[in-house]
């Protein structure tokens, strides 16, 4: 045991060794794909309209990198290259004043505003209706088929009917919007708090059960704390479903603002760019709403000591 | 003597837990399933009373029927005078299960007021009931830890802390240490005698050690199974005040071999 026989691990020479041990390199490879197809897809799909210029112009033996180029800057690709989404996202936040009707960020926030009023209303809602379900059997036979009969309807085909109705009743604006997102949000987060607050286990409620705990006791002792992390989980979902709402929502009303009206306008007048812009936009968003649930969740549960 | 004994206890006091011919039979797909049969018994207060008995002898249900958690189908329970029922509504046992059932997300204080928070009782009056109690279980010092800092030993020592600050005169145990080493477990068997005889409270304790049984009890309950019944009840003659060496003494392997003796003659090996 006196001699040191520390061995140094083998050392690999190899550049591209470091970069693949940690997340980074595997991170950012699979972008580098994802950009090689879009790339070769952009080429790809604009090529025959490209043809048909060169056809009229009476060009023959164009060379390929000329193509290449030209697919790659066509003012309504059928698939625009990611340079130009970029380019188009950059003019249309950093180079616009947020208060323009062109901004990019101010339609962003229409579409941000509805989604969390609606998926707040959904969240609370499948709380609600969760609760309800686990503690009265006559509610879970009756409200859980409605529950999920009511996910199987097609969103697209049910939002206007919600649009309609609720400006029949004199309400309008951002509520009916939220409305269809708390549509498709409250169902996550009713399925995930029922199975949340049904699993504790047997010896736990045994245990309330030889305190001789209420019903409420139990529920904000034992339940609840326990449905916590599937409530975060559910919340997650919802967010995003929320996000799709209120773009679904915002296509029947001929809206004139918000990611979804800015979808909507791009296609009427074949604005590609400006609809892969507003989805990439969408999805940007998405992303960071799920994070910042996600933030919260791990938060909330190192404060609660479940998380380690 | 001890007839004499018993006579004079019975006439002064009520038992604590007074069993007369209890059944428990549970409806399954494959028909009844006789848990508990005829069941008859009686536990003195201050008492250290153990059930024993292979797996499936209905030992743990019986537990479960004195603590309200199990409904008898024939007979009579009685605890403290009242039926289980009313016993549990007035918190009159503390209850310790096989694992610790501590809420992770509670501290070890926070997990010992849960009781205390369902009982309404003041703060301060909390804040007493945990300091005293993890003291008595050797647990001073980690409030502050959450249960997955803790090992499975101290962990069980907090469950018995949470159990003993509703202040039961009676505390039902149910396999307690089943599920930790031998070491760990003859030393919170020796920490356990010690809270016994300091706080003066009976005990039911469910085991399947025999020497477990033995150096704690001054009662053993030999069950059997199918149906489960009560097959053998032991007086311990061992003094009360007992450390693990008692367990090298002849009298503590007399009461020992009559243990395993109902163990083997109940118990029928053929499945």
């Amino acid at each position: 045991m006196t001699t040191d026989t520390a061995i140094s691990p083998p050392r690999n020479l190899s550049p591209f060794a470091g970069l693949m041990r940690g997340t980074a390199g595997p991170v950012i490879l699979v972008v580098a794909v994802i950009f090689a197809i879009w790339y070769l897809a952009a080429v790809l799909l604009n090529t025959p309209f490209q043809e048909g210029i060169y056809e009229r112009a009476g060009q023959t033996d164009v060379p390929i990198s000329q193509l290449i180029t030209d697919t790659l800057a066509q003012e309504r690709p059928v698939l625009p290259a990611p340079h130009q989404v970029v380019e188009e996202i950059y003019k249309t936040t950093v180079l616009k004043k947020i208060t323009s009707k062109r901004s990019l960020i101010f339609h962003t926030g229409i579409t941000l505003s509805s989604t969390m009023l609606g998926f707040v209303i959904g969240t609370v809602l499948g709380i609600l209706l969760a609760i309800g379900i686990v503690h009265s059997r006559v509610l879970d036979k009756s409200l859980m088929p409605w529950v999920i009969s009511s996910q199987t309807i097609p969103i697209l085909a049910i939002a206007p009917m919600i649009i309609v109705v609720l400006n029949a009743v004199g309400i309008s604006g951002l509520l009916p919007k939220a409305m269809i997102s708390t549509y498709l949000s409250f169902f996550p987060v009713t399925v995930g708090m029922v199975k949340g607050l049904r699993s504790p286990e047997i010896i736990h409620l045994d245990l309330m059960h030889t305190y001789s705990a209420s019903r409420a006791q139990t529920f904000w002792k034992l339940r609840f704390p326990y449905a916590v992390p599937y409530l975060f989980t559910s919340m997650k979902i919802g967010i995003a479903a929320s996000l799709v709402g209120a773009i679904v929502g915002e296509l029947p009303t001929g809206a004139v603002a918000g990611l979804g009206a800015r979808l909507l306008a791009g296609s009427y007048y074949g604005q590609t760019v400006q609809i892969w812009s507003a989805l990439i936009m969408a999805a940007l968003l998405a992303g960071s709403l799920v994070g910042i649930v996600g933030m919260i969740e791990k938060l909330t549960l190192k404060r609660m000591g479940m998380a380690r | 003597m001890n007839q004499a004994a018993t006579a004079a206890a019975d006439a002064s006091a009520k038992p604590v837990i007074d069993i007369e011919k209890l059944s428990l039979t549970f409806q399954t797909n494959d028909g009844p399933v006789h848990a508990l049969s005829e069941i008859e018994l009686k536990i003195e207060e201050g008492d250290f009373v153990s059930f024993i008995g292979p797996s499936g002898c209905g030992k743990t249900t019986l537990l479960r029927v004195i603590a309200d958690l199990e409904q008898p189908t024939a007979g009579s329970i009685s605890v403290n005078g009242l039926t289980p029922h009313e016993a549990r509504l007035k918190r009159a046992y503390g209850y310790v299960f096989q694992a610790a059932a501590l809420y992770p997300w509670r501290t070890i204080a926070g997990n010992i007021a849960l009781p205390l928070e369902i009982m309404g009782l003041s703060k301060a009056e909390q804040q007493q009931r945990i300091a005293r109690n993890m003291e008595l279980v050797n647990l001073a010092g980690f409030e502050k830890k959450f249960p997955w800092q803790l090992s499975g030993g101290m962990q069980q020592r907090a469950s018995i802390a949470r159990a003993l600050s509703v202040e039961p005169d009676l505390l039902l145990m149910d396999e307690p240490f089943g599920a930790l080493d031998e070491i760990v477990r003859d030393h919170l068997n020796e920490q356990l005698l010690q809270l016994w005889a300091k706080t003066n409270k009976t005990v039911v304790f469910v085991t399947h050690s025999i020497p477990e049984a033995v150096f704690l009890s001054t009662k053993i309950v030999v069950l059997c199974p199918r149906p489960g019944r009560i097959y053998d009840v032991i007086e311990s003659d061992l003094p009360r005040d007992r450390t693990l060496d008692v367990r090298e003494t002849p009298e503590f392997l007399k009461i020992a071999h009559r243990v395993r003796e109902g163990l083997r003659a109940g118990h029928s090996y053929d499945d």
